[in-house]
């Protein structure tokens, strides 16, 4: 276990979310109720809609850094959207992985094109573009500006996704989590508890991985600085 | 064992291996450029030595 820590450089805080992992586990697994129509399989939720959480929160926080990055030109905005957008992505990956995981037994199918699982899907193909154009053009100030313009149209779809529930009529369930009645009172309370601790812990998760994600793009504007001197002083010296 | 129970676990094992994928992933571009730095900064310091 301090072997594998080690190897993935884990923090003390980095090391206190994947503990608030485990607990979160126990908690969606043997804590949480059984739920009556959909069985054990409805405990997908927990990790589900945490994900969710994070990959919506991770694009907005994509849109707004690029809207600074745009008006003020800083780099450090610009490293607050790319890592922004690799960490949402990665949970964005999770929630089409488990979605279609949970709609299998539940829905009869894996998937259908249910308003907000297409939103979803728009979401993921526009962040696989932004990934994609952040390794082959990332270098270009051009490539930066459309990256930033593609980070916030990114933004625009998450309403739809969000509001998906309430504005169509789909298979996909409305919001359990955000109700009319209040936060979370279209469930049992234990399961409440239980979506609160993994919501806490994933998005403490999120903060880890931000901050050692932002520290490999400082790393990587070092290595380009070095590399430019070198290439000052010796031409020829450094390849491309 | 409820009948879903695979959909279940296959959705929770997916999730630990991607994140620690994840982590893999992060923790091997840190050491490569913490070596890249380090190569370059030696080349820096050799050629203003030389100058």
């Amino acid at each position: 276990m301090a072997g594998i820590a080690a190897r993935l450089r884990i923090t003390p805080f980095g090391l206190i979310c994947l503990l608030g992992l485990v607990a979160t586990l126990y908690l969606s697994l043997i804590w949480a109720p059984r739920e009556r129509v959909m069985g054990d399989v409805q405990r997908i939720m927990y990790f589900h809609v945490a994900s969710a959480w994070i990959a919506e929160f991770a694009f907005v926080l994509v849109g707004v850094s690029s809207v600074i990055y745009l008006w003020l030109r800083e780099r450090k905005w610009d490293i607050v959207a790319y890592s922004a957008a690799e960490i949402g992505f990665v949970f964005c990956c999770f929630v089409m992985i488990t979605g279609p995981i949970w709609g299998k037994p539940v829905w009869g199918t894996w998937w259908t094109w249910d308003p907000r699982l297409t939103f979803s899907m728009i979401l993921w193909l526009i962040y696989v573009a932004y990934l994609m154009l952040r390794v082959y053009g990332d270098d270009m100030p051009q490539v930066k500006t459309f990256l930033a313009v593609l980070g916030i149209l990114g933004t625009i779809d998450i309403p739809f996704i969000h509001f998906a529930t309430m504005w169509w009529r789909g298979l996909h369930p409305d919001s359990l989590v955000m109700t009319e009645e209040g936060l979370g009172a279209g469930m049992e309370v234990d399961m409440r508890i239980a979506l609160g601790v993994s919501a806490v812990v994933f998005t403490l998760l999120f903060f880890y991985l931000m901050g050692r994600r932002m520290a490999l793009e400082r790393l990587r504007d070092e290595a380009e600085d070095l590399r430019e001197r070198v290439e000052h002083r010796h031409p020829g010296s450094v390849g491309v | 064992m409820d009948q879903n129970f695979w959909y279940l676990f296959s959705a929770y094992t997916l999730i630990w291996i991607g994140l620690f994928v994840y982590l893999f992933t992060i923790a091997g571009r840190e050491k490569k450029l913490e070596a890249e730095i380090a190569e370059l900064k030696a080349a820096v310091e050799a050629l203003e030595a030389k100058e």
